[in-house]
């Protein structure tokens, strides 16, 4: 498989957490050690429904010194394509699954003399492990916090308890209680590197306000949680292997050619890390590009597209593939 | 099987040589009769018995010779070891990665025994017993990568991951082919490899960046690179450049055989777990010319090589002095007859 070594794993422990929040804690099935990883990288986790496979990205959690196990935690997404539901409704404990190797597109800057973090929802969980590595490496760190309700928000308590209240601020939506941005970005030490993960929205935002305030491109870090899109169902060619794919209306265009029985690489499946740029060889129609990694010239070339989270609407699309 | 560690100079009277053994394991980067760059990059896995990718950290019978002239280097230049105040965990990483390795491959020659954050490290062949914490640099003799590179073959760089470019921030070089950390800590990859020439046209760097922006933990990846050196060398820096450089007017036909070697650079790439940086390893293997002849294949195939070799490159790997002349010398041990595909010798 391109996408990486995979880990057979043994499900041992499945937590509710908040209101559609779930943990899941993955044990090796050979008993072997987890790899070490670093805070704010995630994995692959496979899911077999028994008709095809399923593959969605997750922040670890567990703290990255910790090899006895990897956590993750989900949240019942409502318009999931179907991965989030299969965490939640189908996967129990003692349940055998496969996870990758972990990968960090969110790694903090080693560099920096404050990490200031600002999670939003259920992109509290790559933050989980950055602080439980700055923590030990004696790293000056800061979190923010917003939840839209206090039965929604994942760890909150748990948090202030272990890092305590100056590091760890929570923010509640319902009762109209937010991050103060402007006051934040105007009062932070020199060398300071933001990260940001959330709603989109909010990232926009976050990003927006800090590059108002001042502050250089490089110090302002974000992950999205890019997933797939439900869309209408198209055909690809895939002129390497000889083989026409259909793409349904829940499917990512790598999840169909996978399903088709051919390799494509892959690493994020979020449409952030490059590896499934794919060459356009004939297009009589038009690109839905969802991706953050192609720039864009690139998107609008036509030439390139990552087939992890974009779509497709037209008549022919060609892949080299 | 214990390996026989040879005492041997590369300096000064220069008694490095190769065991008949060593010869036939020595990696031979030519697997046709032409050379050109490219991305040759490949799974860094365990290979054959009796090469060097028995281990995915070599230790050879140079290693004892080998750990001894860095040792002299440093004396020398301690500025050879450079290490940027953020790069703590990445040497973590790659202390751990480098007893790992040597314990796995050789436990005649190494043990590290783990015991939470206490470790005990072996190391026979330099008689050293130390037992410290992990992730405490003050119960080391030296910072963990000085430390870890001061008991294993080859050069170390650690590199940065951030803005998508790779960053210079931490190193071990003294067995170099003319470049210096001390001048490229804190360059990125582009950067770095400014001077190479015809690469850069034909965009092997940037795919090479994109490739390593992606290299994931549990699947090192590797290459080789190469050039020659005359006299055993193992310190061809520019630092040093008055000592070796001058050698290169040295060659006759006399001597071309014991003198001319060629420099080979197993360069292996991983991404290093707690960090999430990258260790490039550069390990260095050296063999003259009288000691590749004795293998008919790389006999015939190497002289080949170096004819079709592009201008360019002769000058940039610094052969234009004496290329004509081993060319000449090794055109008598290549009869013409065809080589077989691959690396190995037959």
């Amino acid at each position: 498989m391109s996408g990486g070594t995979e880990i057979p794993v043994r499900v041992t422990k499945v937590t509710p957490v908040a209101d559609r929040i779930k943990r899941f804690r993955f044990e090796r099935l050979d008993g072997q050690p987890m790899p070490y990883f670093s805070g704010g990288a995630h994995i692959i986790v496979s899911m077999n429904d028994g008709r095809h496979v399923r593959r969605n990205a997750y922040s670890l959690m567990s703290p990255p010194q910790d090899c006895s196990a990897y956590e993750i935690s989900v949240l019942h997404v409502e318009d999931s394509r179907g991965g989030s539901a299969f965490m939640h409704e189908k996967v129990r404990e003692g349940d055998e699954m496969k996870v990758s190797y972990p990968v960090n597109l969110f790694q903090p800057d080693w560099r920096a003399r404050k990490h200031l973090l600002i999670a939003g929802g259920i992109g509290i969980t790559p933050f989980i492990a950055m602080m439980e590595q700055f923590f030990r490496e004696g790293a000056s760190f800061e979190l923010h916090y917003a939840v839209r309700s206090h039965d929604r928000g994942a760890y909150c308590q748990e948090l202030v308890e272990r890092y305590g209240p100056h590091r760890v601020k929570i923010y509640c939506d319902a009762e109209r209680n937010f991050i103060p941005l402007t006051r934040l970005l105007d009062s932070q030490p020199l060398g300071t590197h933001l990260y940001v993960c959330g709603p989109s929205g909010m990232i926009d935002g976050v990003l927006k306000a800090g590059l108002e305030a001042g502050w250089p491109e490089q110090n302002l870090h974000s992950e999205r949680f890019l997933s797939s899109q439900p869309g209408k169902p198209f055909d690809i060619e895939l002129l390497r292997s000889v083989k026409t794919v259909h793409v349904g209306h829940h499917e990512s265009m790598l999840e169909a050619i996978e399903a088709a029985g051919v390799d494509a690489p892959f690493l994020c499946r979020g449409g952030a890390c490059g590896q499934c740029e794919t060459a356009v060889v004939a297009c009589e129609g038009r690109l839905l590009h969802h991706d953050v990694y192609l720039s864009d010239e690139e998107k609008a070339s036509g030439r390139k597209v990552m087939i992890c989270v974009s779509r497709f609407e037209g008549n022919r699309l060609s892949l080299d593939l | 099987m214990a390996i026989v560690f040879k005492q041997e100079t590369f300096r000064d009277d220069f008694t490095y040589r190769n065991s008949p053994e060593n010869i036939r394991r020595f990696p031979f980067p030519f697997d046709r009769d032409e050379y050109m760059y490219s991305v040759n990059m490949e799974p860094h896995v365990k290979g054959r018995e009796g090469t060097v990718f028995e281990s995915l950290i070599d230790v050879d019978e140079h290693y004892v010779a080998e750990m001894q002239d860095r040792a002299l280097v440093l004396k020398e230049d301690p500025l050879r070891y450079q290490a940027l105040p953020h790069m703590m965990t990445a040497q973590w990483d790659t202390l751990e990665l480098l007893m790992e390795e040597q314990a796995a491959g050789y436990p005649e020659h190494f043990t590290l025994i783990r015991n939470g954050d206490q470790w005990r490290w072996i190391n026979r062949p330099l008689g050293i017993d130390d037992t410290f914490t992990f992730g405490d640099a003050s119960t080391l003799p030296y910072e963990p990568l000085e430390y870890i590179t001061r008991q294993a073959q080859g050069d170390f760089c650690i590199v940065d991951q951030r803005d998508g470019n790779l960053w210079m921030d931490a190193g071990m070089v003294t067995t170099q082919a003319d470049w210096s950390l001390d001048f490229d800590i804190g360059m990125n990859f582009m950067e770095w490899h400014g001077p190479v020439p015809l690469a850069h046209q034909i965009g092997v760097f940037d795919r090479a960046l994109k490739f390593l922006l992606n290299l994931q933990q549990g699947k090192p990846t590797r290459r080789f690179n190469w050039t020659m050196t005359i006299n055993p060398r193992l310190d061809t820096s520019p630092e040093n450049y008055h000592k070796w450089g001058p050698d290169r007017t040295t060659v006759t036909s006399e001597n071309v055989g014991e003198k001319v070697h060629l420099r080979v650079e197993l360069q292996s790439l991983w991404r290093l777990p707690r960090s999430n940086a990258i260790l490039f390893v550069i390990r260095c293997y050296l063999m003259n010319m009288e000691e590749l002849v004795t293998v008919p294949k790389w006999a015939r195939r190497f002289p080949r090589v170096l004819k079709t070799l592009p201008a360019e490159l002769v000058d940039y790997k610094g052969l234009t002095r004496y290329r004509q002349t081993t060319i000449d010398w090794l055109s008598g041990f290549d009869d013409g007859a065809p080589t077989s595909p691959g690396i190995f010798p037959d």
